[in-house]
């Protein structure tokens, strides 16, 4: 490892004046505390055993939405980022990419866990919601891993991205994630990306219906250019929500259908979660068009960004996500904090229980978005039938 | 026979292999893909933005 850093240390001459292997990444083990998702079920169950309190199941919403919240408020931020002579390196430390894999065995575990739990561990129905909610948390984040992996090369962690989407039955999420929303990010034909003066209630299912039809539109257009039918054994999407229904049918032969009503909430529940971080992440930005009406290409200034240390360790750095969105393979342990990015009051866990309440998020982020944009709101991406209000309320300009 | 890469991830169409997976045989030149394809790897740039490759690498 030592002799690759220093072959790329040389390979780039003059501008480099630093030796990689003397720096050291403060965030390197801290990358294994986003197991603490997938482990959930296990730590509900060893909190009610301790207790014996029930509320106890209710653990994985509780971590996520006030936990994280706090932590991001107590441990503060972390704009660090490793020299631009090491990146390279540090993508190729395969420590990296196996803190992501480990993930998704343990997010099964968890999983046959919990439908034992559900079918023969004596919990009450409310109980049962609890770890239903405790499952929702670890289906949604495991997007969040499988949207680490779908977007690297390798076909290994291609189908890796694919297992970890089986739970929330997302399988379509890295057609339409990699294809659609990262071609069309920060504009109005982009079901992903909100707007300003959309609550996320509206949001949630434009996003959800716009990115499926989004993501069939793509994987027919890829087939039938290679002469095959939508509905192929080669359909990528119909490949992924095979194994979500092989994983339900084989867990309620195993367990009994007892748990097909907790696990159908769970996987609402997960990708409702991503459809929340969905809906922060490019909160009502806009790119601009160029001469020849395709829009400019998306810059830092596109995504909302947090350096938040806590939800940054919780989510493999996803909210550094205007690195990400310019160099959208690169692997998460190298992805930097970038200086012209508009920045969130809090990181991701705090801004999504804000978004659940429209008249707030309004308060702390159209201003935010507003001061982006320099008091210029026809330079947002506004919901339609919010303009003409919006550019009365903020005084727009001409648009 | 030529190839022309991503500005932005480096991804190169090779005429010679095409992308089979993305439906295009090899041999398919790089005039028969549509100018609406996007990177298959980054999805950030779009062929009109991609550079030919000098030389055979």
């Amino acid at each position: 490892m030592e002799a690759a850093a220093h072959e790329h240390h040389h390979h780039h001459g003059p501008v480099v004046d630093l030796n990689p292997a003397a720096w050291t990444d403060p965030k390197r083990y801290a990358w294994l505390l986003g197991l603490i998702v997938p482990l959930l079920p296990f730590i509900a169950w060893s909190l009610v055993a301790l207790t014996g309190l029930g509320v106890f199941w209710f653990y994985g919403p509780f971590l996520v939405f006030v936990i994280f919240p706090l932590l991001d408020a107590i441990v503060g931020l972390d704009a660090e980022n490793p020299p631009d002579s090491i990146v390279k390196w540090l993508e190729q430390d395969r420590y990296y990419r196996w803190c992501t894999y480990v993930f998704i065995p343990v997010q099964y575990a968890g999983l046959v866990f919990a439908c034992y739990m559900w079918a023969d561990g004596g919990l009450s129905t409310v109980d049962g919601i609890g770890l239903a909610l405790t499952m929702g948390m670890v289906s949604g984040i495991a997007i969040n891993t499988a949207h680490e992996l779908g977007h690297k090369r390798a076909s290994l962690e291609k189908w890796l991205s694919k297992v970890a989407l089986a739970q929330s039955g997302y399988g379509h999420f890295f057609i339409e994630h990699n294809r659609g929303h990262h071609v069309r990010v920060a504009t109005p034909e982009d079901p992903a990306s909100a707007r300003l003066g959309e609550s996320f209630w509206a949001f949630l299912p434009r996003t959800v219906s716009g990115s499926l039809g989004s993501a069939w539109g793509i994987e027919r257009a890829r087939l039938e250019r290679g002469g095959h039918s939508a509905w192929s054994i080669h359909n990528d999407i119909l490949q992924a929500w095979a194994m979500t229904v092989g994983l339900f049918a084989v867990l309620a032969i195993a367990f009994g259908p007892v748990v097909l009503p907790y696990l159908l909430l769970q996987a609402v529940l997960g990708f409702s979660l991503l459809e929340v971080v969905n809906y922060l992440e490019h909160y009502g930005l806009l790119r601009g068009k160029k001469e020849d009406g395709r829009y400019e290409r998306c810059l830092p200034q596109h995504s909302w960004n947090s350096n938040n240390v806590a939800s940054n360790v919780l989510l493999y750095h996803l909210q550094r996500h205007s690195d990400h969105h310019a160099n959208p393979t690169r692997r998460y342990q190298a992805l930097r904090h970038v200086d012209e990015a508009p920045q969130l009051p809090t990181g991701y866990a705090g801004m999504i229980v804000l978004a659940w309440f429209p008249p707030l998020w309004r308060r702390v982020m159209d201003r935010r978005l507003l001061d982006h944009y320099e008091g210029d709101v026809s330079r947002a991406n506004i919901q339609p039938r919010a303009r003409r209000r919006l550019l009365a309320r903020y005084g727009g300009g001409a648009a | 026979m030529s190839a022309f890469r991503c500005p932005a991830c480096g991804y190169t169409y090779d005429e010679r292999q095409g992308n089979p997976r993305e439906g295009f045989a090899p041999g398919t030149p790089w005039s028969e893909v549509p100018d609406d394809w996007h990177c298959p790897d980054c999805g950030v740039r779009d062929k009109v933005d991609f550079e030919p490759v000098d030389g055979d690498e």
